[in-house]
């Protein structure tokens, strides 16, 4: 359905090719998942497919892309759209209407589908992604979730042969992740549709693929069954790590199958003493010292829809919170909030004892500093380079820089960096300045599980120093990682508040694959067991 | 406003549009404050009755603001510049006299009522004027107005439709870049700063629009048939052609020295024209409609009361213009002249006949939180 014949992409004013003599053959019906570390090409891969790259990118394409027996040299994209369906990385960037309705007819009107199919594709297309209910809102009144699913269902609704998604779930909470995965399942398995998708959080996905596309990070491309390339591939979900550690052959890719070898390695946890099982949250329950961050009554409105009511919530020097919800249940203007970027409308919040709305300047990056759900705001330079000499510290943005994006040219746009390393740089200008209290929304959007373990050593550094770091996330591998308090927020509200451990074991929605694997065992993380079992079994 | 439950729709944004210009033609024909009032008010009532919660939707009273404005302007200028008319004075501004060369200019002098009057007719008829055009703004949705031009013309029409919605979303963006300035501690305000936001927002809103581009091209947008090159000149050709007349015609029917008969047939050829050469360059185009407005007959009496009024106003501008164009030297008190009255109410019956929309209150409720997926009992994981 899709070949790739020695296809190298080459973009302008670099020196190597972003994609190297791609040869690459994926068949009808196939759901093919690609991976790869952050910033390796895997974009650039999925835009070949419908030659967005490099007709809308810049560059140049040797060797040819053919879909459905189409060269995309001799088709420009509008030509291949009743083949190709693709669904970007931001949902938002993509919508060409008003209503959700009229974007998920857009495509159809424009391959001129009698109004009668039309009609009827609508219909399935809103309840394949259930989303009867917001049928006729503006797209722009959606949550996130919303969003990604309003633009799957409006390239879905053109019935192409093939699907191209780049992050569908980076955006959406643990539900609505499920939500759209199994709606994508359900169509290859039903009606033989062919999907290409690029994903950071294996741990979702990993299950559904047929065939893992691992791109190089020098651009080379292999493939091969999950399986294969899972047992040595640098980014594998927690569960595929543990079963790597513990030696499970074959491979488990599922909590499932991972449970099926586990018995043994439960029992021997569980026949450890108990204080030596439990060493990780003794270790991160610190004693009660003064507040930094004290909110009390919060309210926030906007217009007339209450965004979050009787907020009250302390947090102490050193301690790493995660702030968990689904989509648009508060958790972004929480922190907004906390950074006095929205204003309450009845309530106290003080931060190191300042009210931040009433800060400007360096006086309030002396006390908080904040990375926004699209790092790209923050960086206006015309360089990589320039971003960091105007950061805080230099120096130390650039080590930041190099530790979580490695390689990247320092003369590069901003604008041409990956999604992920575009955050990575927002990351290292924002941990430059030495604020007590720094405030993450959503940090792990397209970065690898390696980057992501670096980040959390970083963070756990500064929490360790006595800072205070509060992360709003929909990534639970990294709050059960990092955090050592979890907060869930619902409807604005705050619902649970309480230690990792005990707040993510108790919800199904929330707990990391390991302790799905080792349940009953209280442990969340590869690294919680080898920090209790330096040995496998 | 009706009483027996009726389907919530929009009514076609053609239909609006005609409505609200035939209104401001017939506004064309009158000096009659007393009938440039009722104008106003019909336009107003109408948009109070069946206006949408839209983003437009408030660009009536944007509208009105802006007649106000030129209202203030006309007659400001009028007693700055006015030329003299003999009457009663109101009051006299120290004159100043011009050179010779420019001989028949004055500045200030006396400023009589009638030249007020004058002045405050003329304003008025602009700002009704205004009114309809900012009634039909705010009643008719742009994107629905853009799914009814001609698939000949559509690809213009999206041009149009993302440059008005450019600014806003840059607005936007704009918010964001201040907060972010804000997130670094750098200054939002000032020479310096200023011009980095803009620099962003800028940069921000090429590359939306890059992006843009790139989702409408990779769904399909610009999918043509091929045609030979002949049909496509005397496409563009019959297309122009027709235009141009009826350019012509329109200017004709606002003009009042054009003979209404003239101006009706130049619009008539040039509507016709317009109307072939579109039909022939919508066979290039493969797009068809999603849900079509659909044209009922809440749409041909909203069309037809705007044209009655048209036709009423044209007829007695005619017959007697001494009423339309009521005399202010001599001063003389305006009639209220029964035929173009009850025109004007009729021109009111969209505000009933009209299908009702959902209105700005009814869609309180659904601006609520935004998600409303419930929360999941636990699944087991798919294996």
């Amino acid at each position: 359905m899709i070949t790739f014949d020695r296809a190298t992409l080459t973009y302008p004013e670099t020196t190597a090719p972003t994609l190297r003599d791609v040869t690459l053959e994926i068949p009808e019906g196939e759901l093919a998942l690609v991976v790869g570390r952050t910033g390796c090409g895997k974009s650039s891969l999925l835009r070949l497919v419908n030659g967005l790259a490099p007709t809308f990118t810049g560059g140049a394409l040797a060797g040819r892309v053919i879909v459905d027996g189409r060269d995309t040299r001799d088709h420009p994209p509008r030509e291949l759209a009743d083949v190709v369906g693709v669904v970007l990385q931001d949902p938002r960037h993509g919508f060409v209407s008003e209503i959700v309705e009229d974007e998920i007819a857009y495509g159809m009107e424009s391959l001129g589908l009698p109004p009668a199919v039309m009609r009827r594709r609508v219909e399935e297309s809103l309840d394949l992604l259930g989303l009867n209910d917001v049928r006729s809102r503006a797209l722009r009144t959606l949550s996130g979730g919303q969003q990604q699913r309003a633009a799957i269902a409006s390239v879905l609704a053109q019935h192409p042969r093939v699907l191209v998604l780049d992050e569908p779930t980076s955006a959406l909470d643990p539900g609505a992740a499920e939500e759209v995965l199994a709606a994508i399942q359900r169509l290859v398995h039903d009606l033989g549709l062919t999907v290409l998708m690029a994903e950071h959080r294996l741990e979702r996905v990993v299950q559904f693929a047929d065939r893992i596309v691992h791109v190089h990070s020098d651009g080379q491309v292999t493939d091969g069954l999950p399986v294969a390339v899972m047992a040595d591939a640098p980014v594998a979900p927690p569960v595929v790590e543990l079963g790597r550690w513990a030696r499970w052959e074959p491979l488990p890719l599922t909590v499932r199958d991972a449970r099926r070898f586990a018995g043994p390695l439960r029992a021997t946890l569980s026949a450890l003493p108990a204080d030596t099982s439990t060493a990780r949250s003794d270790a991160t329950v610190l004693p009660p010292g003064p507040p930094v961050v004290t909110v009390s009554g919060l309210r926030v409105q906007y217009g007339s829809r209450t965004a979050l009511s009787d907020v009250d919530l302390h947090i102490q020097s050193g301690e790493i919170v995660a702030v968990m919800g689904r989509n648009g249940a508060g958790k972004s203007t929480l922190l907004r909030a906390l950074v006095g970027l929205t204003d309450a409308a009845s309530g106290k919040v003080r931060v190191c004892g300042e009210d931040p709305a009433a800060l400007d300047g360096s006086a309030l990056t002396a006390v908080v500093g904040m990375v926004p759900q699209d790092p790209g705001d923050l960086l206006w330079n015309e360089s990589v380079r320039a971003e960091l000499v105007e950061s805080s510290d230099p120096d130390l943005s650039a080590r930041t820089f190099a530790e979580l994006a490695p390689g990247v040219d320092p003369a590069t746009h901003p604008r041409d960096l990956s999604e992920g390393q575009r955050l990575a740089l927002a990351l290292a200008v924002v941990l430059s300045a030495t604020a007590p209290v720094l405030l993450l929304d959503e940090p792990t959007r397209g970065l690898d599980y390696p980057t992501k373990h670096r980040l959390s050593a970083l963070l756990r550094r500064r929490a360790a120093a006595g800072d205070v770091v509060i992360v709003a996330t929909h990534d639970v591998e990294l709050a059960a990682d990092l955090a050592t308090r979890t907060v869930v927020v619902a409807e604005g509200e705050i619902v649970t508040d309480g230690p990792t451990r005990d707040v993510v074991m108790a919800s199904p929605q929330f707990a990391p694959q390991v302790s799905k694997v080792l349940a009953p065992v209280p442990l969340l993380t590869l690294a919680d067991v080898r920090a209790v079992l330096p040995e496998a079994l | 406003m009706t009483r027996w439950p009726r389907a919530v729709r929009a009514l076609h944004p053609v239909a609006w549009w005609v409505w609200a210009l035939a209104l401001a033609a017939a506004a064309s024909r009158t000096l009659n404050p007393l009938l440039l009032g009722a104008i106003i008010a019909v336009a107003a009532l109408v948009v109070a009755a069946r206006r949408a919660d839209t983003p437009w939707a408030a660009s009536f009273r944007a509208f009105l603001v802006l007649g106000t404005v030129v209202l203030g302007v006309r007659l400001i200028f009028e007693v700055l510049f006015g030329a003299p008319i003999p009457g009663t004075t109101v009051f006299t501004l120290p004159e100043l006299t011009l050179p010779g060369w420019m001989a028949g200019a004055r500045l200030g002098g006396a400023v009589t009522l009638e030249a007020l009057v004058a002045a405050l007719y003329s304003g008025l008829q602009l700002v009704a004027i205004l009114a309809c055009v900012g009634a039909a703004n705010s009643l008719a949705n742009p994107t629905r107005l853009l799914k009814s031009v001609p698939g000949a013309l559509y690809e213009v029409g999206v041009a149009v439709v993302v440059a008005l919605t450019l600014i806003p979303s840059a607005l936007t963006h704009l918010q964001l870049v201040r907060e972010a300035r804000r997130l670094r501690g750098r200054p939002t305000s000032g020479v310096r700063s200023s011009a980095r936001m803009a620099t962003a927002v800028l940069t921000g809103a090429l590359e939306r629009s890059l992006a843009l581009a790139a989702a409408m091209d990779s769904r399909g947008f610009g999918r043509l048939n091929e045609l030979a090159p002949r049909t496509r000149r005397i496409t563009a050709t019959l297309t122009a052609t027709g235009l141009g007349i009826l350019c012509v015609g329109g200017y004709g029917l606002l003009d009042a020295s054009t003979s209404a008969l003239t101006a009706a047939l130049l619009i008539a050829i040039g509507v016709a024209l317009a109307l072939a050469g579109l039909h022939r360059a919508n066979r290039r185009a493969v797009r068809t409609v999603y849900r079509p407005d659909p044209w009922r007959w809440p749409e041909t009496i909203t069309v037809a009361s705007g044209l009655t009024a048209t036709a009423v106003y044209t007829a007695v501008a005619v017959a007697s213009p001494s009423v339309m164009l009521p005399s202010t030297s001599p001063l003389t008190w305006p009639t209220l002249p029964l035929l173009p009255l009850i025109a004007t109410l009729l021109a009111a019956a969209p505000a009933w006949i009209a299908p009702p929309v959902r209105g700005i209150d009814e869609t309180q409720d659904e601006q609520r939180p935004s998600d409303v997926t419930p929360v999941e009992a636990p699944k087991p994981v798919a294996a």
